[in-house]
């Protein structure tokens, strides 16, 4: 593995640059991070005290969590939040699935003309208006499915999925053939215990994109008991009045909680779960990624 | 005669065709069923909404419907091209791409020589997983941590600026810096996912090329020059390529979210001006001819810049 056999000065001193420069992306990146969830748990008074931020804080509170989540509005939008990204990853799966596996096997008549005519929708779209005007005249508005429909299929997703079916040994699924199996049951019984890998990358890329959704929301809702996370963040980040927007139970919480650490809490909700999943999923997606960027 | 003679080709000519089709239509009857979601999927929510195009060249009125709604030719473009915003927002939308063309671009490719360069597993490891964290994180979320240092009366920075006795300043409202806190933050929760695709292709690249490189005396910035970055040279180009082939979307998820209207004459892009235009002032047929000159255009640049990507690195996107 060893490139260079033997370190000269200037080696030295470039891999010292270096790895200098990659801990201070590093950090950089993590900052911002670090920085809403210590704002997020830090008590009022020790900011005031320390004037503004304080890195180490000396005590740790959990007021701001519990005013949010005593509130209305931000468990009703996690409820909905969590139900559209299980239930729309699921949906999403199984849909990609079921049009990925036929368009995976080159014998089908009609093949070609049906990848022809999905990967035209990458290039041109009727754009925003036209599908609202599609989600009113379905009857999507104002409801869950508002959330889940319009997206249920992302066209990546789909080719990289073909991709990975193409790449399958063709010869387990002719033995499940000559055993007697159906297509049907081929696919279920073979193919999908083989495509764990692919199912976990573009699981975690719909669930993170239903999680991260916001669009959808502003778009076809207006009912606020709909409304999932993100816009129940957006809009709480822009309205100087938080208890007003967080419809909370127990006003007394919030008189001694300035409303920028509700808000930090807020985003710290929003961000909890995304980064407690993709680190254990990163080996798949890697490989998923590199899947589709070989072929894009 | 004619139609006699057109029931006679029905009848012989595409029969055998047909038959083909009838068996294969049963043979596979369980693909074509598995199909069936996913394609009504792609002809209601991709191919109606193309139809709705037309209403582009109709005086759209929601209570009268697409059909219902009168024909007007090409009254709308005119209104879109006569105007002085026209001017304004595809100045912004290109301007805002090519930013982004440059400082996302390059970012990425320095990061991944970086972590090339480094030969601690662990290291390499902890720095990648660390960086393309943001890339998860929504559009939503990184307003939110803007917001947290920037935002005029909260914000940490202008703590910190009142606090050695400066004069607050309203960041996110301001016409000079805009852009740059745009192309700032797209770095920051971009960049670490951008260069996955730099370090695949340096993956490929050939051990014994280094070795010879040794051999004949280079260094390591002559590895880099001569060996390293010949690399990457033809993914980075596929990329520009697509990247100018998609120059009139110039990020519609975040500038939609950073924007507000004070800033319109630097940050207002074609898409969120056919949001405000179509969804909230509702004036869809003029926001959805503004639509669809975006949409042949693009379209032509992609198809020019896949041809392009083509000649140049052999495989183009398709």
């Amino acid at each position: 593995m060893s490139r260079i056999a033997y370190k000269t000065t200037s080696d030295r001193i470039a891999d010292a640059v270096i790895y200098a420069l990659l801990t201070i992306f590093g950090l950089l990146t993590l900052f911002p991070l670090y920085f809403v969830f210590v704002m997020s748990v830090t008590p009022y008074s020790e900011v005031m005290r320390n004037g503004g931020f304080v890195l180490f804080p000396s005590a740790f509170t959990t007021e701001a969590f519990e005013a949010i989540f005593s509130s209305r509005t931000v468990p009703q939008a996690l409820r909905i939040t969590v139900f559209v990204t299980l239930v729309g990853t699921l949906l999403n799966l199984i849909v990609t699935t079921l049009l990925a596996y036929p368009l995976s096997k080159k014998f089908i008549p009609g093949r070609n003309a049906v990848l022809l005519a999905i990967v035209f929708t990458m290039l041109f779209s009727g754009g925003l208006i036209p599908l609202y005007l599609v989600v009113r005249a379905t009857g999507l508005m104002n409801t869950v499915w508002s959330l889940m429909i319009p997206g249920l299929v992302s066209t990546f997703n789909l080719l990289i999925m073909k991709t990975y079916f193409e790449n399958l040994p063709t010869e387990v699924e002719e033995a499940a053939k000559v055993d007697g199996c159906g297509d049907v049951r081929t696919l279920a019984s073979i193919v999908l215990p083989l495509s764990a890998p692919i199912m976990a990358t573009l699981g975690l890329f719909y669930g993170v994109g239903h999680w991260n959704n916001y669009f959808a929301g502003i778009m076809y809702l207006s009912d606020k008991k709909l409304y999932p996370i993100q816009v129940v963040l957006r809009n709480m980040i822009q309205t100087p009045n938080v208890s007003q927007e967080l419809s909370i139970s127990n006003p007394m919480l919030l008189q001694t909680l300035p409303p920028e650490t509700i808000k930090m809490a807020t985003v710290v909700v929003a961000i909890l779960p995304v980064l407690a999943i993709y680190p254990f999923l990163q080996r798949f997606f890697i490989k998923g990624m590199l899947l589709g960027a070989v072929k894009g | 005669m004619k139609r006699e003679q057109a029931v006679t080709n029905a009848l012989a000519a595409p029969a055998p065709l047909r038959i083909r089709f009838g068996r294969a239509l049963t043979r596979y009857r369980w693909f074509y069923l598995m199909m069936v979601p996913g394609l009504l999927y792609y002809l209601v929510y991709h191919y109606v909404p193309m139809g709705g195009l037309l209403i582009a060249f109709k005086d759209y009125n929601l209570s009268k419907g697409i059909w219902g709604s009168e024909w007007v030719g090409f009254k709308h473009f005119r209104t879109i091209f006569d105007s002085p915003y026209f001017y304004e927002i595809m100045r912004n939308t290109v301007v805002l791409s090519v930013y982004r063309i440059v400082f996302n671009m390059l970012p990425d490719v320095l990061l991944a020589l970086m972590l090339n360069e480094v030969r601690k597993l662990w290291f390499k490891k902890i720095i990648q997983t660390v960086t393309y964290g943001p890339y998860f994180l929504s559009w939503v979320i990184v307003y939110g941590l803007t917001f947290a240092f920037l935002a005029q009366d909260s914000g940490i920075v202008n703590y910190y600026i009142r606090e050695f006795g400066g004069t607050p300043i309203n960041f996110l409202a301001n016409n000079d810096l805009f852009r740059t806190i745009l192309v700032s933050t797209d770095i920051w929760k971009n960049t670490g996912f951008g260069a996955i695709i730099y370090l695949a292709a340096l993956a490929t690249i050939n051990q014994e090329l280094y070795e010879a490189a040794v051999v004949d005396g280079a260094g390591r910035w002559r590895q880099l020059w001569h060996v390293t970055l010949p690399g990457i040279r033809d993914v980075f180009i596929l990329l520009l390529i697509l990247r100018i082939g998609s120059i009139l979307d110039a990020g519609f998820d975040q500038v939609y979210i950073f924007l507000n209207a004070r800033v319109y004459e630097v940050g207002d892009i074609i898409d969120t001006w056919v949001f405000r235009r179509g969804l909230e002032q509702l004036e869809f047929s003029v926001a959805i001819a503004m639509n669809l000159f975006k949409s042949v255009i693009g379209f032509t640049l992609v198809i020019g810049a896949n041809k392009l990507a083509k000649r140049f690195g052999g495989s183009g996107i398709w």
